[in-house]
């Protein structure tokens, strides 16, 4: 195996022993992304290699090599702002914006050595399902290309799966992170509302997003999560808890394998596609082999779906307002015109079909004599939902779900047939509804396409959810699949 | 005819050190435009707002000086409108609607117009950031070509204080707006004279009419003038037969008028919703005890300490203490001067005067207050006489005089020495035999006599003594004859 394709973990190690042995592993990456991604398109922005050379060069002459991550290229999602690379959210609003200001998860990554190759590709603004609302081009799936990536992360899922990057970062709002991490075959983990900071994550509905880690095994996602999670004084949002050292954790405490109660969500899991079910089915035999499982069902589901919309949609509504043209993003001819004109060519030039929607469907849902209707209502709905969910996890540890209840669509698929992509969240809307940690573990293959099995934990439970995703891979054998694109 | 004001007053918290959602310094004014700025306050992608918490114990503070009631939590909601001079086209802010509640509300002032005291009521509070400031090449924005937006201001803290329509004059209106800078400007929450930090929007409305929303009123004499026009206005348009439609006006400070700006048919929709970037800050009753602790001396507690203290009346403690320096000046004099009550009147009538006619700001120019006393001691000794004290009084405002000094050396000390006085009457004598013959046949003629002492001694003749030792010549004389 070459460099380029080992797990961060094992690289860590040997950076440790020999620091020069990084260069020959960017340079084996990049030969990797050279070949496969003008076809995968992963990338908005993809740094130089000699530029990324260079900064890992310096920082061992430097003899800041301490990091955890040192040396591992890391791909983030074109949403989390990076001083000096420029963040565009997949979108013309913000084409040439260059942030003045590093995000915290990128200052966190920084300190702990990780070197940032490049800004991958997302549904703009983190709306979409499938990284095809990008306004510069759809990423396509390493495991079929006329398969979508899955979204709105699907450009560091993707580059992931292509072994073109090590680790990468993804965002979630109703499950941007877990979808593609299903579709190609990769882990992700959206953590506890509050533990990652979300300063420097372009907001799209500022209650439901979080940032989260995505990797080709647990102890990559593990050693990722301990990097940047922990509390930020510039995130109101953010919880006070204690950073915790997720693999160590994993390696001592939790190595005692203790069997956990978990609850099976039937109804998600009839609610599937075939090929889904089946992958589903398998990896949960796996699981109730050793823990103990019992069917629930996951209340109003299709309720959850709509009321994530409406909440997604009316904080998007406001979030993306600034969006004028006036201090930053897409320029617009301004002289001798109103305000009112320069603002409304910059909103409709800059943004595309999806994200003018939702903004108008958000504007919509709060404004008055809707707003209690459908605004309060879904507020109220969540309330109920996280009672409910809490309720479960009175006598349950975790309970497991499909991520996805359908197989990666066809490029164009998806995208035109709004309610079926919209329904196709159902499994993951509930844990950013509620505000707790989930997880996608690889299930397995169906006809060649990936299929990923979600659990879900109470509110600061990641370590729970890493042991059981760990358990499932050397159950199953799913680390570091890696799609050789042809 | 029954008048009805209502009055919503903008406060900038710009005493603080910096704005209310970062940590960029606040002291914007003068400064050279967006150079006090920072990716939050411009709100640039991705940046969050941090609420600073001496912010909030302003406000606070203020709510308590104003006896509301304050709300257990903070919530802050978005406001959305287009607005070029708004960074992230909603304003964070707070409103009164199901689920949302401003932080604090009911409460009541006290105000003295037109010798009778009364409550005002405070409807409620809000704490909010301020947008930019558009400004115009031109001066106006009808004439310019473009225009260009200073972010400086962006996030700056605000208060909005709401009243009831409890106000029935514009002197009302006015001594209401007095006592409230009164109570900033004891708090030390806002310097209300740096330009836009103090903002006023009057509603009024006659004989239960349309109520009518004046606008951009910037000082306590305009919310009287403005008032006084718009009543004016109104009362001319129902003499004439017409109706006051509900409209908006906008103050124009130079030409002393009111004129219509846009009339508002719909209520603007700003679809309010909780900040989902705030999480709601609990307000427990031992925070509210600790800031009611810091809390200095209000200008109410102040007036009745002054009746207390000095004996002076309720009416002069007032005047002085609605001026905080002012009253600052009397309370170091009256260390040293025990008299209190003509120095209350001195520094309530002359001073304030002279004050005002020579442009002083008491702000940044300090009076020594022992210039002032011994201003008033040498007056009281009988060493100067009130002619010369009131001559004197400018100079001891603009150059802190020190009097005794001054009449030492300059010899303009009052002649009150007897055998002196004497010397200078048998002078007088001398020279105006016809005015003394005439003085002794006619007792009014006395007047002349004293007149040309006066001027002998250039006014510093004691009079009285004058006039007594001229009759007593008079009568000596007359006995001779």
């Amino acid at each position: 195996m070459t460099l380029a394709t080992e797990l961060g973990y094992r690289l860590v190690e040997e950076f440790k022993a020999d620091p020069y042995r990084i260069t020959k592993y960017l340079e084996e990456l990049y030969e990797r992304v050279e070949r496969i991604e003008p076809r995968v398109r992963a990338f908005i922005t993809l740094r130089p290699l000699d530029e990324v050379v260079k900064e890992v060069e310096e920082r061992i002459k430097r003899g800041d090599t301490e990091g955890p991550l040192f040396g591992l290229a890391v791909a983030v999602k074109d949403n989390i702002c990076t001083r000096g690379i420029r963040t565009t959210c997949a979108s013309r609003m913000l084409e040439n914006f260059v942030p003045p200001y590093d995000a915290t998860v990128i200052e966190r990554l920084r300190r702990a050595g990780a070197v940032i190759i490049g800004k991958t590709n997302m549904d703009e603004f983190a709306m979409g399902s499938t990284t095809e609302t990008s306004a510069f081009y759809p990423t396509r799936n390493p495991w079929n290309l006329d398969r979508v990536p899955g979204g709105s992360s699907g450009g560091s899922a993707a580059a992931l799966a292509a072994g073109m990057a090590t680790l990468a970062l993804g965002s979630d709002t109703g499950g941007s992170i877990r979808n593609p991490a299903a579709f190609t075959a990769t882990y992700g983990l959206k953590p506890t509302y509050g533990l990652v900071s979300r300063f420097g994550l372009v907001a799209y509905a500022s209650s439901l997003d979080q940032i989260g880690p995505m990797a080709r095994c647990v102890e990559d996602l593990a050693m990722l999560l301990s990097a940047i999670s922990g509390h930020d004084p510039r995130d109101s949002t953010s919880l006070d808890a204690p950073p915790r050292d997720y693999l160590r954790l994993l390696r001592e405490e939790w190595s005692r394998e203790p069997r956990l109660r978990i609850g099976i969500a039937r109804n998600l899991v009839e609610g599937s596609e075939e090929g889904v079910r089946r992958c589903v089915e398998r990896a949960l035999d796996a699981l109730c082999s050793y823990h103990d499982c019992e069917d629930v069902e996951i209340p109003y589901p299709r309720h959850a779906v709509a009321a994530y919309y409406i909440v997604a949609m009316a904080e998007a509504s406001s979030n993306l307002a600034r969006y004028d043209g006036v201090r930053y993003g897409i320029e617009v001819g301004v002289e001798g015109r109103s305000w009112v004109e320069v603002f409304k060519e910059a909103r409709t030039r800059g943004f595309g079909y999806e994200v003018r929607k939702r903004i108008a469907l958000g504007a919509y849902v709060l404004s008055a004599g809707y707003r209690d209707a459908y605004y309060v209502k879904a507020l109220r709905f969540r309330r109920l939902l996280k009672e409910r969910l809490y309720g479960l996890f009175r006598r349950l540890d975790a309970i497991a779900t499909p991520t996805m209840p359908i197989l990666p669509p066809r490029l164009g698929e998806l995208v035109s047939d709004p309610i079926r992509m919209y329904l196709s969240d159902v499994c993951t809307v509930i844990a950013n509804l509620v505000g707790i940690p989930a997880i996608s573990v690889p299930a397995g293959f169906s006809d060649g396409l990936p299929v990923g099995l979600q659990l879900m934990a109470p509110a600061l439970e990641e370590v729970r959810l890493l042991y059981l995703a760990k358990f499932l891979q050397e159950s199953l054998g799913f680390r570091n699949l890696v799609a050789e694109v042809v | 005819m029954s008048v009805r004001i209502g009055l919503e007053i903008h406060v900038q918290l710009n005493t603080l050190r910096t704005k209310l959602f970062c940590s960029t310094p606040s002291d914007y004014h003068d400064k050279p435009p967006n150079t006090l700025v920072c990716p939050v306050c411009l709100g640039m992608p991705g940046t969050l707002p941090v609420v600073n918490r001496r912010a909030i114990e302003a406000a606070i503070m203020v709510a308590l000086a104003l006896n509301c009631e304050i709300a257990p939590r903070i919530l802050f909601v978005r406001k959305h409108y287009f607005y070029p001079d708004l960074p992230k086209n909603y304003q964070i802010s707070q409103y009164d609607g199901p689920g949302m509640f401003p932080y604090a509300r009911k409460g009541w002032l006290r105000i003295s117009a037109g010798g009778r005291t009364k409550i005002v009521r405070i409807r409620r509070i809000n704490i909010e950031e301020d947008p930019g400031k558009l400004t115009y090449p031109t001066g106006s924005m009808l004439t310019s070509p473009y225009s260009l937006v200073d972010y400086n201001r962006s996030g700056m803290p605000l208060l909005e204080i709401v009243t009831e329509p409890d106000m029935e004059s514009p002197q009302e209106a006015r001594a209401f707006v007095e006592k409230l800078i009164a109570v900033l400007d004891y708090l030390g929450v806002c310097d209300h004279r740096k330009e836009g930090a103090f903002r006023v929007d009057a509603n009024v409305s006659i004989e239960g009419g349309a109520r009518v929303e004046i606008k951009n009123i910037g000082s306590a004499k305009d919310v009287e003038r403005a008032l006084e026009f718009e009543i004016a206005r109104q009362r001319s348009v129902v003499a004439s037969g017409g109706k006051v439609r509900r409209e908006t006006r906008h103050w124009d400070p130079v030409r002393k008028v009111t004129v219509p700006i846009r009339i508002k048919e719909v209520e603007e929709d700003y679809r309010y919703f909780p900040d989902p970037d705030l999480p709601p800050i609990d307000v427990p009753r031992s925070w509210i005890e600790e800031i009611a602790e810091k809390m200095p001396e209000l200008p109410d507690q102040r007036i009745e300490r002054f009746v207390k203290q000095y004996g002076i009346d309720e009416y002069r403690a007032a005047v002085l203490v609605l001026n905080k320096r002012l009253a600052d000046l009397f309370e170091e004099c009256a260390k040293m001067y025990r008299d209190y009550k003509k120095l209350a009147d001195w520094l309530i009538t002359d001073f304030l005067r002279w004050v005002k006619d020579l442009g002083i700001d008491l702000e940044s120019k300090k009076v020594e207050p022992i210039a002032i006393v011994k201003l008033l001691r040498t007056l009281d000794e009988g060493r100067i006489s009130i002619r010369m004290a009131k001559e004197l009084l400018p100079k001891v405002i603009a150059e802190n005089l020190d009097v005794e000094e001054y009449i030492k050396r300059t010899g303009m000390e009052k002649i009150s020495d007897v055998e002196t006085l004497k010397r200078v009457i048998e002078e007088v004598f001398r020279e105006n035999p016809k005015a003394v013959k005439d003085a002794l046949k006619n007792k009014k003629a006395v007047n002349f006599l004293v007149g040309a002492v006066m001027r002998k001694t250039r006014g510093r003749a004691d009079p009285q003594l004058t006039v007594k030792l001229i009759e007593e010549k008079l009568r000596e004389i007359a006995r001779e004859i």
